[in-house]
């Protein structure tokens, strides 16, 4: 793969749709279909933590197998502030996205010590390290969860509309799309994508190799963290399942659908799969064993996903 | 006490050695191809519903565990022939893609056919009861998994360590592409690893279906366990999966078991019923963080 380069009209194909996507929940009123809003909304959320994850595997190259955990711990961050009554979401996103990039620190730090095969294990173990903490912590729900019975404030606006949650998850996922777009072109994106290229050839440059790689990391679990938080909001409840290796693995699969290293990969493939879910499920009860062939068809036939019609690569 | 901490030392052993057994497999295909198979639980998986399906039809658990044993390999050489042949060459990322696909298909198909409810096996009658060894009782059945164990781990060392395959093996391990060119037909001798891990998978499954319950997503646990196990061994090293497996098998066992006592017995009675059971369930995975922060390539790494 070469560096990131947008197909001429990706970007006022992401305006119109950006646009579209404003006037959904009227559109979804006006045929009175207003129950669709709930899950646009989680679209939105989990395009938002796949496009973290695709920051860190598709621009970073680091095949991260934990990434569940910063978006649990967004969760959790979240219900833990509602069980000690503070309601700001000005307060709450950033301190979501505060713990969980300090803990991607932490993972990053002792984790990019390690490549390849070692590397997907050891974030899987500190994933399930946080998985079997939470379910064991009884003071916050421990099996059962930890509910939200009421959505956070934005400064003086109220999400507990359905329609208030998903203008501020569109926001969130446009900000963070915005970021990402200008990290890829910027110096510190190229210097993470040559770094995927050709590790040995950027140490040898003198480029601080490994500080380059935690910032990334850390800056997806950060993102991941802020997903979760609006998860959690939008569910009612931080759930142990968020954490997961399992949807770890979800996520992987969103970003692979996508497209890997492709800027909207995270977001096309979001959209993909819970639609397929949506959609497959109100007919056939084992919509797996579909997802899993359809998924095996991909790896081996398609292995540059959907949105690598969005894109190319400079050769 | 003594005769709590030698029965989950007991209990230990027997878990490690049915680890063993998973991470067997998973190590020669983890070493020599290059290729991680997280559908490596769903073998265990199946191959127990393989198991509890033909002994209830045969009403013979022996019966039983050979029929299983038998098909889970066929499965097995049928997903190498048809899939895995595909992914050697692949990188990591689709091999986790495919394989994670694997689990989803089989997890559905296993619900498909046998519908959501565990499946009940019981241990052969003659097993049933406890015996008595050095003034306490332990059970007869845990005690024949703790032989087969070891006998499986005696038969793998011969194989591995003194028979011209298993100079393959480990040739193949340290260097793929020399072994290759010395003439050895490392493809070949791959379907026969991998359908060997499939036997020794459904054997681990099938031993261990009257312990635990034989149900959808029991895979997946045990699947996390046999990569830590194989991560602290050395990835491609059988010797390293028996170390790791047995020290997983015991700090696990014995970290439930004791750490709430022994954390009682310095902090406060509240503090270590919380501390306790999170410590215990974390303590594996914090020696896996550690043992990888001082030895990146594990203890015993295949290639040297």
């Amino acid at each position: 793969m070469a560096f990131y380069r947008p197909a001429s009209w990706q970007k006022p194909f992401a305006a119109v749709t950006l646009l579209a996507a404003l006037a959904l929940p009227q559109c979804l009123e006006f045929i009175d279909q207003s129950y669709y809003l709930g899950l646009a909304t989680r679209m939105l959320i989990f395009a938002l933590a796949a496009s973290s994850l695709n920051l860190v595997l598709g621009f970073g190259g680091m095949v991260s197998l934990g990434h569940a955990a910063f978006l649990g711990i967004g969760a959790y961050v979240a219900a833990i502030c509602h069980q000690a009554g503070i309601q700001q979401g000005l307060l709450v996103l950033p301190l979501a996205m505060v713990v969980a990039g300090l803990f991607a620190l932490l993972v990053g730090a002792i984790s990019l010590r390690t490549r390849g095969v070692y590397f997907i294990m050891i974030t899987l173990a500190f994933a399930q390290m946080v998985y079997y903490l939470f379910v064991s912590a009884s003071a916050w729900g421990g099996d059962d969860g930890l509910p939200i019975y009421e959505r956070l404030q934005l400064g003086s606006f109220s999400l507990v509309g359905d329609a208030a949650l998903y203008y501020t998850a569109l926001g969130a996922l446009a900000f963070a799309m915005f970021l990402f777009g200008r990290l890829a072109d910027a110096r510190f994106g190229r210097t993470v994508q040559a770094i995927r290229e050709n590790e040995t050839r950027m140490e040898a440059l003198g480029y601080p190799v490994f500080r380059y790689r935690l910032v990334c990391f850390a800056l997806g679990g950060a993102c991941a963290g802020l997903a979760g938080a609006l998860l959690a909001n939008q569910s009612g409840l931080a759930s142990p399942s968020l954490l997961q290796w399992t949807q770890s693995g979800t996520l992987l699969v969103m970003v692979i659908i996508g497209g890997v290293g492709y800027l909207y990969g995270g977001v096309v493939g979001a959209i993909v799969l819970l639609g397929l879910e949506e959609l497959l499920l109100s007919w056939f009860a084992h919509w797996h064993i579909v997802l899993g062939l359809l998924l095996l068809g991909i790896v081996l036939f398609a292995p540059k996903g959907v949105a690598a019609l969005f894109g190319r690569s400079r050769d | 006490m003594t005769q709590l901490v030698l029965e989950q030392a007991l209990n230990g052993l027997q878990f490690g050695l049915m680890l063993f057994l998973l991470a067997a497999g998973l190590t020669l295909v983890f070493g020599i191809m290059d290729c991680i198979n997280l559908a490596h639980g769903s073998l265990y998986m199946v191959g127990a519903y393989f198991v509890a399906a033909a002994a209830q039809a045969a009403d013979s658990f022996w019966l039983g565990l050979g029929v299983g044993v038998a098909g889970t390999a066929g499965l097995g050489l049928l997903l190498e022939l048809t899939l895995f042949r595909q992914l050697y060459r692949r990188d990591h990322l689709s091999q986790v893609l495919a394989t994670f696909a694997l689990i989803l298909i089989a997890n559905e198909a296993v619900r498909l056919i046998w519908g959501p409810a565990p499946l009940m096996l019981n241990p052969p009658d003659a097993l049933a009861g406890p015996v008595e060894i050095g003034g306490f009782f332990y059970p007869a059945y845990r005690l024949l998994i703790i032989g087969c164990g070891l006998a499986v781990a005696a038969l793998l060392y011969l194989l591995v360590a003194k028979s011209r395959v298993g100079m393959w093996v480990r040739a193949g391990a340290a260097n793929r592409e020399i072994t290759e060119a010395l003439g050895i037909n490392v493809r070949a001798l791959f379907t026969a690893v991998f359908v060997f891990g499939a036997a020794l998978c459904a054997l681990a499954g099938g031993l261990l279906g009257p312990l635990l319950a034989v149900q959808v997503g029991m895979g997946e646990s045990v699947l996390i366990l046999a990569f830590v196990v194989i991560i602290i061994g050395g990835i491609g090293s059988i010797r390293g999966a028996l170390v790791g497996a047995l020290i997983v098998g015991a700090v696990d066992t014995l970290g439930r078991a004791l750490l709430p006592t022994l954390l009682g017995a310095v902090l406060p009675a509240d503090a270590a019923s919380t501390l306790g059971p999170a410590l215990a369930s974390i303590l594996i995975y914090l020696l896996m963080a550690g043992i990888l922060f001082f030895r990146p390539q594990g203890l015993f790494p295949a290639r040297a």
